[in-house]
């Protein structure tokens, strides 16, 4: 039964690099064009072509090894990994093993605001990606698509800290946050932007030594990630619970099926034949250049998460949600230079404006909507000018056609009605409509205020201030 | 002639490229068949087209270098864009390439007419060009021996007079050992010198391509043409554009030579090391200084290359596997048969007897004890040099051990035959420049003296170089090659 055993995992999670060209050559890094369109004779491994590193590969892989505290080496270097495969053009990957660019670090994992764990990354390497094939089953055929052959890649690799299935979606949730602030990557798992495979065994409560593990490829989302994992560990957990002994190796998750199938036995693993690319210069990276890299760093997720709250008081939930992207935690600040109440702009992004977004599934950059819209919008709601319901209608035109607030306003009529001489006509008629609600009220029946308040918002299309109205109300059935 | 006699007519419009290009292929069409030197020949045509171009810069004063309008080959390594480009080997046996390589761009912008592409060793791998999957070259000095290899396609379409030079690449003495069987001029440059774009990889931290020419000058004139920093090979050094054909005709008083014991000693046949020791003597006369040396981890050179020219080789080959271009043997319907069929039939049996040997010295377990020590015996020689070349400006030896051998005499005996690059390997691991000059006859066959420099020394190399051949005075007899009939 699952819980007999501690789960043990590491991680290996690959990322595309967000840069404007592949790593070896000036190909552009496109995901989505038609196949073998983004290549040239370099990253087609035609004979006699040489590659060249791109600097903005190196930049890039440098900001996610400070982001993630990895000690960066100052010297590192580039070898080929030898396999035969279709989808590889000269047989070998360009990848880094002896000397990666970057050794130990680590990932703190939080839930609900709390500290989960700390999991260390032993270390980050460049490499290039492989093409992609193509299968046509009808006609028993294959095809090789090699756009992505060449695009950058960094590997992070964990130490075996991650404890569970939901560990390992917490880390890659926290891992892909970082990326995306840092601008890293777009981290897409759909578009295999950020690829994860994973090492688990199990072994006995409180002892030290590690069981056989198995990896685990073709995990395509996170939750296919806690999935496989979950499965993995019911598994592995029965073969033990028998007295057996889980065979070592590397097994692929079908996510239809929801189970793993063996690929091939650790003693089929291949001799990958590693040895230093003689094609390229050790890549050096000196203190001034980290330094340099350094200082273009955002402030990180969690480090502003925690700001967000001291400066701002918000509560763990509000912080949390801000913070979810980097573009949303930017406008909420960027909306206090404008508007002084944290409170009441968080309270309108994460409801009616995330709401708004959400129904089009983009980021708040995307949209026309601005910091200085919602700072005008809540400076006529404190003014009075609008009512809540008002408000919300004006947000939603903001989105539409990105007019401000006031502008919209105006040009449809939808001001406030705050002259007390004007409403207290209203008042009087509603009044006069309703003797049987003034009777309902005096007999204790308070609630009718919001039935007659309703009468009055029909009466002048929902432009009446409400809280001069009630206070009318009162006034009137009270006498 | 020389390239640049030639040259100098077609400057003074004494002659036009277009004749030159029309001499060329006449010499050709006589002497190809007792040489085999060339995989391809272009079409006349296209030569007469290129050298007409040549003409019409030439007649404006408009010449783009010192070489436009000379007809040359190149080795069957170089990428030509459109143009078969084999290596030698089955495997691409019909491979056009969409690309030229930087050394054929520069060589096209120079105004020079490419006339064809020369024979080799499969994938460069070989002494004898015996190992070619198409046929044999045949020496020009003596049908019955072979031209040396790798490049000896080159060597012997230059000694030949088919061209009047010719591109090689030399990994391990591809350029300077067939040069010195053909009696031809041959010069690697420092590693790093000339851009490796376009030179199909056999092992790609000793690769490096140079001119195969008739005299000193040529060799100078055209590394004037290739050398040079290109952004598209990473291992390419960037430095400011040297004139090496400046260097000719200075003095060398005062330059200090070593020759170092263990190349004159065992395995040297006899008449060789005489040879190269009256070369030598004549140095004296020069104001050269001359001192014999010690490099002890020269002995070390030649198991150190056969370790790590394999390994490399072995990676870099395994390309050609029938998925995107060259041999696709597809007589099952299964991935790994496409494989092992491909390449059991694209490669022939030294280019297999390589990738297994590379193969092996880098397999886990085995890759400390082979391809490791390799590269600290490498570093060890490298270290050996670069103290030597404090004191002394060129290390001077034979070339070849012995000169040309006859046909299929080695052919069977790897060992062997590894042996003839056991002067030339050292130059290959250090990185640094050497150039294999005539120096003089044994029976009949070509002598070569191989000079080493410093690295990037290649201009004073060249200077050294043209005195000494000036005193050997043996430049004259190159132009008269005997050319068997019938063979």
């Amino acid at each position: 039964m699952p819980g007999a055993y501690e789960v043990v995992i590491g991680l290996e999670v690959h990322v595309e690099l967000h840069t404007a060209s592949k790593i070896f050559c000036s190909c552009p890094n496109k995901f989505g064009n038609a196949p073998n369109t983004n290549v040239c004779p370099v990253c087609l491994g035609l004979p006699g072509t040489l590659p060249v590193f791109n600097k903005k590969a190196l930049e890039l892989s440098l900001r996610a090894a400070l982001a993630l505290d990895c000690q960066v080496n100052p010297f590192s270097r580039f070898a080929r990994k030898n396999y035969f495969y279709p989808d590889l053009p000269k047989a070998y990957q360009i990848s880094q093993y002896e000397y990666p660019i970057a050794g130990i670090g680590s990932l703190d994992i939080f839930k609900d605001g709390e500290l989960v764990r700390t999991v260390s990354i032993e270390r980050l390497h460049l490499e290039e990606d492989a093409g992609k094939l193509l299968h046509d089953d009808a006609n028993l055929s294959s095809y090789v698509d090699y756009n992505r052959c060449g695009v950058p890649l960094i590997e992070i690799v964990t130490a075996p800290d991650i404890r569970s299935s939901e560990e390992a979606r917490l880390f890659l949730e926290s891992l892909r946050r970082i990326l995306l602030y840092t601008e890293i990557s777009d981290c897409k798992m759909e578009e295999g932007s950020l690829r994860c495979d994973a090492n688990i065994s199990l072994r006995p409560p409180g002892t030290e030594a590690l069981g056989n593990k198995v990896e685990i490829k073709n995990m395509n989302s996170f939750k296919a990630v806690q999935r496989g994992l979950d499965h993995e560990v019911v598994r592995q957990t029965k073969i033990l619970d028998k007295g057996g002994r889980v065979s070592q190796g590397t097994r692929r998750w079908h996510e239809d099926k929801g189970l793993t199938s063996e690929m091939r036995s650790k003693e089929e693993e291949q001799d990958y034949r590693y040895f230093p690319e003689p094609d390229l210069p050790p890549v050096v990276v000196d203190d001034a250049m980290l330094k340099k890299i350094k200082n273009t760093l955002p402030e990180l997720p969690v480090a502003r998460y925690q700001r967000l709250m001291a400066d701002y008081g918000l509560s763990a939930y509000q912080a949390e949600i801000i913070t979810t992207e980097r573009s949303l935690a930017d406008f909420f600040e960027e909306t206090l230079h404008h508007y002084s109440q944290p409170q009441k702009v968080a309270n309108w992004l994460l409801g009616d404006v995330l709401k708004v977004i959400n129904l089009d599934a983009k980021e708040i950059d995307d949209t026309l909507f601005t910091p200085i819209h919602l700072a005008e919008l809540l400076d006529l709601i404190d003014g009075e000018q609008i009512s809540g319901p008002t408000a919300k209608e004006i947000l939603e035109e903001c989105f539409k056609d990105g007019k401000m607030p006031a502008v919209i306003m105006e040009e449809k009529g939808l001001g406030q009605i705050s002259d007390t001489d004007e409403l207290a006509k209203v008042v009087a008629v509603v009044l006069e409509e309703n003797q049987l609600a003034i009777k309902d009220y005096h007999e204790g029946n308070k609630k009718v205020i919001t039935y007659l308040m309703g009468n009055v918002m029909k009466i002048t299309g929902g432009k009446a201030n409400p809280q001069l109205v009630t206070a009318m109300l009162k006034e009137r059935l009270d006498k | 002639m020389t390239a640049y006699e030639a040259a100098q007519s077609l400057q003074r419009r004494e002659v036009s490229s277009q004749q030159l290009v029309k001499a060329v292929y006449e010499r050709i069409e006589a002497v190809e068949p007792a040489v085999r030197g060339f995989i391809t020949v272009l079409e006349q045509e296209k030569a007469l087209a290129a050298a007409s171009r040549a003409d019409e810069l030439l007649e404006k004063g408009q010449a783009p270098s010192p070489l436009t309008g000379i007809p040359m080959a190149l080795k069957d390594n170089l990428c030509t864009s459109g143009i078969p480009t084999t290596c030698a080997s089955r495997m691409l046996s019909d491979y056009r390439p969409p690309y030229d390589a930087f050394v054929a761009a520069k060589l096209q912008a120079a105004g020079t007419v490419l006339v064809g592409k020369t024979n080799m060793d499969e994938f460069a791998m070989g002494s004898s060009t015996e190992n070619s999957a198409f046929h044999i070259t045949l020496n020009p000095w003596d049908g019955e021996r072979v031209p040396g290899g790798s490049s000896g396609g080159s060597a012997a379409v230059v000694a030949a007079g088919e061209a009047f030079f010719a591109l090689g690449s030399d990994t391990g003495g591809s350029i300077r050992q067939p040069a010195s069987l053909c009696g031809v001029v041959g010069l690697k440059p420092t590693y790093g010198n000339v851009s490796r774009y376009g030179l199909i990889a056999f092992a790609s931290s000793l690769d490096q391509i140079g001119p195969l020419t008739r005299d000193v000058r040529d060799a100078a004139l055209v590394l004037d043409i290739i050398a040079g920093h290109d952004a598209r090979d990473s291992t390419s050094v960037p430095r400011e554009k040297e004139h090496y054909a400046d260097y000719l005709g200075k003095e060398v008083k005062g330059f200090k030579v070593a020759l170092p014991v263990e190349c004159f000693g065992e395995g040297l046949e006899k008449e060789i090391k005489d040879v190269v020791m009256q070369a030598v003597g004549k140095c004296a006369g020069l104001g050269v200084q001359m001192t014999e040396a010690s490099v002890p981890s020269t002995k070390y050179a030649l198991p150190a290359y056969y370790l790590v020219a394999p390994a490399e080789a072995s990676s870099n080959l395994a390309r050609y596997d029938g998925v995107q271009y060259g041999l696709s043997v597809r007589d099952e319907e299964n991935l790994l048969s496409l494989y092992w069929s491909t390449r059991k039939q694209g490669f022939g049996a030294e280019v297999k007897r390589r990738i297994m040997l590379g193969t092996y010295a880098l397999s886990s377990g085995y890759y400390d004890a082979y391809y490791l020590k390799a590269l600290k015996m490498r570093t060890l020689i490298r270290e050996e040099f670069v103290k030597l070349f404090k004191d002394h400006d060129f290390i001077v030896t034979p070339t070849s051990p012995t000169v040309a051998f006859k046909i299929g005499e080695q052919k069977d005996d790897p060992l062997t035959m590894y042996l003839n690059d056991i002067y030339t390997v050292t130059a290959n691991l250090a990185g640094f420049p050497a150039i294999s000059i005539p120096c003089g006859f044994v029976e009949g066959m070509p002598v070569g003296l191989q000079v080493i420099g410093r690295p990037f020394d290649e201009g004073r190399m060249l200077q050294f170089c043209y005195c000494l051949e000036d005193l050997l005075g043996i430049k004259g007899r190159l132009a008269t090659i005997d050319i068997k009939e019938g063979k």
